[in-house]
């Protein structure tokens, strides 16, 4: 498992490996915010959380279509399918991998991106605190949405439109606790609500994930 | 460990492709799998190797005891040769990748990306990947393709090594590699039209 | 008859030419009264019940919302229920009746968000408020979206019924979680479900009950979507299973000459 793990994290850092992508794509967004609603510090401020959200959420949504497809085209999958290793845990690896070279990275980089948009000095804290809890989330539910249309050749779009909806939860709770927290209100409940989808979604999901994988792999 | 199909059918793409194929494969016996194109060679092998259902029949012996290797050899272009054979060696719980190495002559490309090699040279990193598994009973599909007579007989010398350590292996292929191996023929497996009229019978 | 025969009883129209027969059979029986619910209870609604003191006549536009409302969420629990049918029995009509049904599905959610939305227009004076109500029915409808894409985008159908299966249980929990996020995000303008309470029924509920005039034509209304419904996907998995015959027989004749 660690042996996969590692693979995957080298694989990313290498060349053509797309480390960093997701993380230009979250500047990029936050940077044309701006552009587009004004430069008010005011509106910026009050804004700043949730687009920092959203546009976490599209920068983890950019890197799915790779998680599993490279390993589908060049066979791998079918190996690792073969191996003395359960789906379960290759799909949950993937997930932590993808974690760890996107999710992880966004949570640092919110930050240095919540000055650009005069996030309120308390909001801080709370951004990175619901970004850490809720982008593993966001990771898990994409390598199902991988899982699904791993075999299909134009799969991006649809695996957007698969995988959204399903963020929808995620993103509500998440945004909720940064809004709270940049305004000063109690974040205990969505804190908690939002730890729950993810600690929920960590358990569970990885088995249909798994099957799908299966299905797909025929 | 023996590998005994009894019996099988199995069917590609919701179309039933071979019926009716019994055979054993004991440890030390190869077997080479032959039949015109599209008869359902690559299914079998993904059947047998657990990646697909059959319709029908018992498959037994095969649980965790097979070593597939399909027509891509699962290779990543920015691993080195020695990076993407230890990945498969500690997926597959064994450490020692060296005899691999030799058997296919690669320690002298062990640091090469296996993207800047060629396609024979990728082809032997993908059948290296067989002898790091560590597993009795081995699935090949086609595995020569690519592969100049030098490495068809370092090939060919490591199934007859396998088979010696009381091994086993089932090959697809065309070419003669000069085994002591008999031949399954599944020419003659292809299923007769079902009749239309069974439970689902709208459908198949 | 035992329930367990008469459990295996209602198995044999897994078979797909028992169904067509059979439903061939059922079908006019559903159209016709489908039809004759549906007329009766919009013109009994729209022309026999006084207007409300409040709303004025916007009321009546009940009739086509609050049925077309539970068709949609009742198809997609139909979806899941014939969906966990295929995965467990592998059944090919239950997955081809979740199929069928989903485009009706998709088109009652958009009845009832184009009726609230013209509802709401007059009474909320906006086309649209993210209310959780109308909001759930719009994620509800991306969920339609996605199952239908999904089954439009791959080629084998069993793997298509396999995927668009588990997407189904899988969607279903993050629907319900949605409906409690949005819950949560905003309380809303709308009225609670305002049919399926007690008090609605029975009237002892003052504030937001539906009252017993207008009450009958929409239970009358619901009857009739309900068998709509059912008329609309019985007719569709027909088409779904007849498209899929012709499929397989031309997979056959290319395979054998």
């Amino acid at each position: 498992m660690i042996a996969l793990l590692l693979r995957d994290l080298k694989l990313a850092f290498r060349a053509g490996g797309g480390f960093g992508l997701g993380l230009a794509f979250f500047l990029i967004v936050t940077v044309l915010v701006p552009f587009s609603v004004g430069p008010q510090a005011a509106l910026l401020s009050t804004i700043a959380p949730g687009i920092l959200w959203l546009g976490a959420l599209l920068a983890c949504l950019l890197s799915l279509d790779r998680l599993l497809a490279l390993d589908w085209e060049d066979g791998s999958l079918d190996l690792l399918a073969t191996a003395p290793l359960p789906l379960e845990a290759v799909v949950t690896i993937k997930a932590l991998a993808h974690w760890l070279t996107t999710g992880l990275p966004l949570v640092l980089a919110a930050p240095v991106l919540g000055v650009l948009l005069n996030l309120p000095a308390p909001g801080f804290l709370w951004l990175v605190l619901s970004l850490l809890v809720g982008t593993p989330a966001m990771s898990v539910i994409g390598t199902f949405g991988a899982a699904l249309t791993v075999g299909l050749k134009r799969g991006g779009l649809l695996l957007s439109l698969l995988v959204l909806p399903l963020y929808i939860p995620t993103l509500i709770f998440g945004a909720e606790v940064a809004r709270r927290g940049a305004t000063g209100i109690e974040t205990q409940t969505p804190l908690l609500m939002l730890a729950g989808i993810t600690a929920a979604t960590i358990a569970l999901l990885p088995f249909a994930s798994a099957a799908v994988l299966r299905i797909n792999l025929r | 460990m023996t590998l005994v199909v009894t019996d099988l059918a199995i069917a590609r793409g919701g179309v039933p492709v071979l019926e009716g194929l019994s055979f054993r494969l004991e440890p030390g016996q190869a077997l080479i799998l032959r039949g015109p194109n599209g008869i359902g060679k690559t299914t079998l092998l993904r059947t047998l190797a657990g990646l697909q259902p059959p319709l029908a029949g018992g498959i037994d012996g095969a649980e965790d005891q097979i070593a597939y290797a399909s027509h891509s050899d699962g290779l990543k272009p920015t691993l080195t040769v020695v990076e993407n054979l230890s990945f498969w060696a500690s997926v597959f719980g064994t450490h020692d990748i060296q005899p691999a190495l030799d058997a296919f002559a690669l320690t002298d490309l062990s640091d090469r990306y296996a993207g800047n090699l060629s396609a024979g040279q990728k082809r032997r990193l993908g059948l290296a990947r067989m002898l790091v598994t560590d597993r009795p009973i081995w699935m090949l599909d086609e595995p020569t393709v690519s592969l100049d007579n030098t490495a068809v007989q370092m090939f060919a010398d490591a199934v007859r090594a396998h088979l010696g350590q009381g091994g086993s292996a089932l090959i697809a292929t065309h070419i003669d590699l000069g085994l002591d191996a008999e031949v399954l023929d599944v020419g003659a497996n292809k299923p007769k039209p079902s009749p239309i009229d069974g439970f689902d019978g709208g459908f198949l | 008859m035992s329930i367990a025969a008469k459990a295996n009883a209602l198995w044999k129209y897994a078979n797909p030419r028992k169904f067509l027969a059979t439903s061939e059979r059922v079908l006019p029986f559903f159209w016709l009264t489908s039809a004759s619910c549906l007329v009766a209870g919009l013109v009994w609604g729209f022309f026999f019940t006084p207007d409300d003191y409040k709303q004025g006549s916007t009321v009546k536009i009940i009739y086509l919302h609050v049925p077309a409302a539970l068709m949609a969420i009742n198809c997609w629990l139909m979806m899941l229920a014939t969906s966990l049918v295929w995965l467990v029995r592998r059944h090919h009509v239950s997955a081809l009746a979740a199929r069928a049904a989903a485009p009706v599905g998709i088109v009652m959610t958009l009845i009832a968000l184009a009726t609230g939305a013209i509802w709401g227009q007059p009474m909320w004076g906006t086309w649209w408020a993210w209310d959780p109500r109308l909001t759930s029915f719009l994620i509800l409808f991306l969920f339609y979206l996605g199952y239908v894409a999904l089954w439009e985008a791959i080629e084998d159908p069993d793997t298509a019924a396999d995927l668009t299966s588990v997407l189904c249980l899988v969607g279903s929990v993050f629907a319900i979680l949605s409906r409690y996020a949005v819950n949560f995000w905003n309380q809303g303008l709308h009225q609670g479900a305002s049919v399926m309470r007690a008090g609605a029924v029975t009237g002892t509920d003052t504030e937001e009950k539906v009252s017993n005039i207008y009450f009958y034509p929409l239970l009358l209304c619901i009857v009739g979507f309900v068998l709509l419904f059912i008329a609309l996907v019985l007719y569709r998995t027909g088409t779904e299973i007849r498209a899929r015959r012709i499929k397989a027989l031309l997979t056959r004749e290319r395979v054998n000459g």
